[in-house]
């Protein structure tokens, strides 16, 4: 075992007795799924029957908590919805939810390779094109199974890949790197960690994180900081509960989040704010950043973001002051068409105060497994790969991004342009509910295509109104699994404890038919020994991992200085330039701007007001409620209760000027972007004063497990997505999620279906 | 009469439901029933910018302190997984020494 890690001890092993019951320890993720993976118990009787999950004590990620999804794992794996058996049904009767019929695996594996290697028979690999969902542990496994297949149209159901991606691809272009806030969570011992410093401000920006844990930070980190002495700024559409005790509040108009960045980077630049030291030494593009950043005046951002430019500058000095200064950011800054550029805005006000690699600041996060942007991708030859649906269109993805992009395939699909798409493997994602938009035109064009799988634990409107083969997935406690973590890496493993009955993993599926299409691409008898190759890079085989874990990588701050964040040693950045690039010398070469920018959001009150006219509310959608994770959870009878149909939250002026009460379901209309169509969503009114009266807002993924499988579980009445088209900015990365605009009515009788 | 009393830091409940669920599950508690239930007090703004927006946990008659987890050893459950960790059980008069280290605190003995 490599020496080099940092172990917690443990006084028992990772399966022990404890009375008449087992207890496993190990860590969650998938299904149920969230961005975390914390530590838990997982306690079963001797047959093998789950009896509860409890947060692990000892695990110093979660330290012993556990958010509610994790509660009721119980009641989501004992389930009457979960799905027991393969299925299959004819094609002819998609949609008829009677038309399913019981089938061996064997069966059910023999029927996919005869189909799919009749497609890449007459059509080539790349017309069988393989879908995720939001990553997870999920991407690497299924990743595999497309290119070793030979197909290069592996990708999330996501448009614009409008989640963490733009972030990540914004903090590249300027600095080489991903950062993360540092709360101490690449330290085994914590808070503790002497070298670990609690940062003087957290500035909050587009997310929840209490609620939303989100990309690997464990929301009540916030918390934990708070009681030692973290003070807080939060830019949100709404007064959250974090918002309330910030020191600063921007409650700013959906989407107009790059503009008060730039705002922020203008007080702190025409006040002399910013680390001058550190800009010097580690900057470049100063000149041209604050030139930029001159365009942004306080009192003119105000104006069009809704917020006081005081508060803007309170904001600015603020966070400039801080020694050690998070920035918490969500993916409100992704899901706009100019996404990068509003990375870049923010990720750049990090790099001018110098909080990149410090203690309380923003750090690299650390690294123990490089499998997480795909795997195998040597497996694809290089004339498959080069038929990628989404380069052509969009420069990113040819830089790289590993997956296609989505709005290209869904053209595909319906053009047979600039091939034919024939058939689609479909793994855990629901994306006529959730992630992919516009899902009557999905719906539509995946009708043409000549076969699909699906493989889910439950069954969902996606999959009633589309597969032929459906696999039926196991839940965490039912399987074994490596966990490493968004974010900072950490070495986790999840221990099966419970008997999957006829359920398989999806790595399982992914193994075993993986081996049927390609042995050479899959030379491993059991899911261990594919983990265990998986860490090989760490010196330790999976089990080896079970029984250690979790492990910690050795952190040091200040790379920058010692050479540590370069392939060649010297100090600097793993930038062109080794150094912070404000001006990004990466988005010139894609033809993209090389500064951040702020752009109006593609429908607004002031970029279309002829449609503000007929949709005078802003709409944002996506907010995070504590129950459910996008389009999971509704099955669970005791997440469900704490909210239980989908609302829309709204001033109580703007209720009054509308006539309509707390609990009363309204229509939400809106354009369907620039389109021309127009779409609406059904939600439960919910009065609150902590959003602007002019904004209203909605949460995502909603579906009725309980409905009518040939309405397909109302999705078509309670997608918002359907308010979205397909389509995004001009990096390929970003799209509008939300900063919408719609109208309210109330739902009667004589228009109560779509 | 019991010794055993919680003690509640409101300043830091996020209303995560963590304590309400995991009392639900390990009592199998019917939806609508609760050992511990969260009340919201808020949101309203009052002066300019100020917030009131606070939750407060509260114990029901189906709260048994979770005496066999005390036994074994154990935090209570909701104790455990309260997310921002404001709440304790102990014994009273020890709480009560607490309470005076400390504002925004609740003492609740059943």
């Amino acid at each position: 075992m490599d020496d080099q890690y940092i172990f917690v001890e443990h006084d028992k092993p990772f399966r022990y007795e404890d009375g008449e019951t087992i207890v496993t320890r190990g860590s969650a993720w998938s299904a149920p799924g969230c961005h975390l993976g914390c530590g838990v118990l997982i306690r079963t009787d001797k047959q093998g029957n789950l009896i509860d999950v409890e947060g692990d004590p000892d695990n110093p990620f979660n330290q012993g908590r556990l958010c509610v999804r994790c509660i009721a794992t119980k009641e989501a794996v004992q389930s009457p919805y979960r799905l027991q058996y393969p299925m299959k049904r004819d094609k002819a009767e998609r949609g008829n939810p009677d038309a399913w019929q019981e089938i061996s695996w064997d069966e059910a594996y023999d029927t996919i390779i005869e189909e799919f290697n009749n497609v890449k028979e007459n059509y080539g690999a790349e017309a069988v094109t393989f879908w995720e969902g939001t990553g997870r542990d999920i991407s690497a496994w299924i990743s595999r199974l497309a290119w070793s297949f030979g197909s290069p149209n592996f990708l999330p159901s996501l448009n614009g890949l409008a989640c963490y991606g733009p972030r990540v691809y914004g903090c590249f272009t300027l600095s080489g790197s991903f950062w993360v806030g540092d709360y101490s969570q690449q330290f085994a011992d914590r808070y503790d960690n002497p070298q670990w410093k609690c940062p003087e401000v957290i500035l909050v920006w587009g997310n929840n994180p209490v609620v939303a844990n989100s990309d690997g930070a464990f929301g009540h980190w916030a918390t934990d900081c708070m009681k030692r002495g973290s003070k807080l700024i939060v830019v949100d559409s709404r007064c959250t509960w974090l918002a309330a005790k910030a020191e600063v509040w921007l409650q700013v108009r959906p989407g107009t989040d790059a503009a008060v960045a730039l705002a922020m980077a203008n007080v702190m630049i025409e006040e002399d704010l910013y680390d001058k030291e550190f800009v010097e030494l580690w900057c470049t593009g100063l000149d041209e950043y604050s030139a930029n950043a001159a365009n942004y005046a306080p009192e003119d951002v105000a104006e069009y973001a809704w917020v006081d430019a005081d508060d803007i500058r309170a904001a600015a000095r603020m966070y400039a002051a801080a020694d050690g200064g998070v920035i918490q950011w969500g993916v409100v800054l992704d899901q706009k068409d100019e996404a990068i550029p509003s990375c870049q805005a923010v990720a750049a006000l990090m790099m001018i105060t110098g909080n990149i690699d410090n203690p309380g600041g923003m750090i690299k996060p650390p690294e123990v497994l490089m499998y997480l942007n795909g795997w195998g991708a040597e497996l694809l030859p290089e004339e498959q790969a080069a038929k990628k649906l989404g380069p052509n269109k969009y420069p990113f993805y040819n830089a790289g991004v590993a997956v296609a992009a989505a709005d290209v395939v869904i053209e595909a699909i319906e053009t047979d342009q600039p091939y034919p798409i024939k058939a689609a493997w479909i793994q855990t994602t629901n994306l006529l509910a959730c992630m992919g938009v516009d899902p009557e035109r999905t719906l539509e064009a995946f009708k043409k295509l000549d076969f699909i799988v699906g493989v889910d634990p439950y069954m969902n409107p996606t999959l009633q109104a589309l597969a032929d083969i459906m696999l039926p997935v196991c839940m965490f406690p039912e399987r074994s699994g490596i966990r490493c973590g968004d974010g900072c890496q950490r070495i986790e493993t999840i221990n099966k404890a419970v008997d999957p009955g006829n359920t398989k993993s999806d790595m399982q599926i992914n193994l075993e038919l993986g081996k049927r299409f390609n042995p050479e691409g899959w030379p491993w008898d059991t899911v261990e020994e594919m983990f265990s190759n998986i860490y090989g890079s760490t010196g330790l085989t999976f089990e080896e991992a079970q029984a250690a874990a979790p492990g910690y990588m050795p952190f040091e701050y200040y790379k920058y200085k010692s050479g540590k964040l370069r392939p060649d040693g010297s100090p600097g950045f793993n930038t062109p330039s080794g150094r912070l690039e404000l001006w990004s010398g990466m988005m010139a070469s894609f033809g993209l701007d090389p500064l951040p920018i702020y752009k109006e959001p593609s429908v607004s009150p002031y970029s279309t007001p002829e449609l503000y006219k007929d949709f005078p509310l802003v709409l944002t959608t996506g907010a995070r409620r504590w129950n459910t994770f996008h389009a999971e959870n509704r099955q669970t009878p005791h997440l469900r209760a704490m909210h239980s149909e989908p609302a829309v939250q709204m001033h109580p002026d703007t209720a009054a000027s509308l006539g309509v009460s707390e609990g009363e379901w309204v229509w939400l209309e809106g354009p369907k972007g620039t389109t021309g169509d127009v779409a609406r969503a059904k939600r439960v009114v919910e009065i609150t004063p902590i959003i602007d009266p002019r904004v209203v807002s909605t949460d995502h993924g909603w579906w009725h497990p309980e409905g009518d499988p040939k309405k397909l579980y109302d999705v078509m009445d309670l997608n918002i997505n359907k308010l979205m088209p397909w389509g995004c900015g001009p990096s390929g990365i970003g799209a509008n999620y939300k900063s919408l605009l719609c109208r309210i009515y109330k739902v009667e009788e004589r228009n109560s279906h779509v | 009469m019991s010794n055993r009393a919680m003690l509640v830091d409101y300043e830091w409940c996020t209303g995560c439901h963590s304590c309400e669920l995991s009392c639900q599950m390990k009592n199998n508690l019917p939806v609508g029933q609760f050992g511990i239930k969260i009340t919201e007090i808020g949101p309203w703004q009052y002066d300019d910018k100020k917030w009131q927006y606070t939750y407060v946990p509260m114990i029901t008659d189906q709260c048994n302190m979770c005496a066999d987890r005390i036994e074994a050893g154990k935090m209570p459950l909701c104790v455990q997984h309260c997310q921002s960790g404001c709440i304790e059980i102990g014994d009273v008069e020890q709480l009560k020494l607490k309470m005076t280290n400390k504002s925004k605190q609740l003492l609740i003995q059943p």
